[in-house]
């Protein structure tokens, strides 16, 4: 089975809807940690699981991932994989340290780890949901701190995602103050809900 | 510890399968919940290294890599390797990954896939009374798989930790 190719005007919508979730999340993060935070204009597309890899960095490279369930109409699978660097960034900026103070990852700080995740999640959610009208829930998020290769393949055969081609893409960027904090996010979606994200906004419809 | 420079090294993808003969060396990266099979038939010096994803291929409708399942890998790698000259009576296999990455309170996605990997993978070597010289599977962590087709010796590389050899 193949996700069959968005149009221009699809492809044009999804990076609108990105553009919108993300901007919410960034807003929620800005407000959690009561920070100015800023973010690059995402990118939606289409990749195969290669091209995956080679954006975040290399099959074994330590990355920091927070990955959500979405539930109802559009179901599907968030991710945030964050360099490890940035991880520890986010660490240092969410516990009001200096930049520069985390090394290493305790229980604490997963945790912090899991509720930016959380709230970057729940807050790009609910606006697709708000601009949809599409019932999407998430659920409580998972985290693994290891190599990328190892984390999105396990991530992906967990979601059901087993066709090696394509996931849906949506990279985002934050900076925060002198931290630079990079983040990839990800949307996996399940095989209809993209149509049905389309057919909700007017587009697409009757397509197979 | 470090494999010498000189050898050929081939990477082995994901939901894939390579077969090398000596002095080549089969890699593959960051396996998570992910099982990699090593076949060694030490008369020949004949290696091959499977990637598996899944468990079970029964539980698909369509099934476009075979290589992505225990079930139908290992079957697929056995075939391949008698082609180039290996005995079934003389392969030897290991282990490696089948981890649980993610740590949370999600049970639909903690569900132990890594560990139905790695039993479905014994379970198939032993239907072809192939022996498991040595296994490094289960944990939380990511691995990547080095296999020497000199001498069938394994290295398992993870983050933070040594080089290990099985």
């Amino acid at each position: 089975m193949n996700y069959r190719t968005l149009s221009p005007a699809e492809l044009d919508a999804l990076q609108e809807i990105s553009n919108i979730g993300v901007g919410n999340a960034v807003t929620s993060l800005a407000q959690l940690i009561n920070q100015r935070v800023e973010m690059s204009v995402p990118r939606a597309c289409f990749l195969p699981f290669e091209e995956v890899i080679a954006l975040v960095g290399g099959y074994e490279e330590l990355v920091g991932c927070v990955s959500l369930r979405v539930l109802g109409d559009a179901p599907g699978m968030v991710l945030f994989i964050f360099s490890e660097e940035s991880t520890y960034r986010l660490v240092d900026m969410l516990m009001g340290l200096p930049p520069g103070s985390t090394a290493a990852l305790d229980q604490m700080a997963e945790s912090a780890v899991k509720e930016v995740g959380n709230v970057l999640t729940g807050s790009f959610i609910s606006a697709i949901g708000m601009m949809t009208g599409l019932k999407m829930i998430t659920t409580v998020p998972l985290f693994a701190f290891d190599m990328l290769g190892a984390v999105l393949t396990s991530l992906m055969v967990a979601a059901g995602r087993v066709e090696d081609q394509v996931l849906v893409i949506e990279t985002g960027m934050f900076n925060h103050n002198d931290a630079q904090i990079k983040g990839h996010f990800f949307l996996l979606t399940e095989p209809g809900a993209i149509d049905r994200l389309m057919a909700a906004l007017g587009l697409g419809a009757g397509q197979a | 510890m470090e494999p010498a420079r000189d050898r050929i090294e081939i990477q082995v993808g994901i939901a894939d399968y390579k077969i090398a003969r000596e002095p080549g060396q089969l890699i593959t990266l960051g396996l998570g919940s992910c099982v990699g099979v090593s076949l060694y038939d030490p008369a020949l010096k004949l290696g091959g290294l499977l990637h598996l994803m899944l468990p079970d291929s029964t539980q698909f409708s369509n099934v476009t890599r075979p290589a992505k399942f225990a079930d139908l890998g290992i079957p697929l790698i056995i075939g391949e390797m008698k082609k180039q000259g290996a005995r079934l009576s003389r392969l030897q296999s290991k282990l490696v990954g089948g981890a649980q990455m993610f740590s949370g309170l999600d049970s639909k996605m903690t569900l132990n896939i890594g560990r139905r990997n790695s039993e479905m993978a014994r379970q198939m070597l032993q239907q072809y009374g192939i022996p498991i010289l040595a296994e490094e599977v289960g944990g939380n962590r990511g691995r990547t798989m080095i296999f020497d087709t000199s001498d069938g010796r394994v290295l398992i590389r993870m983050l933070g930790s040594k080089l290990k050899v099985i």
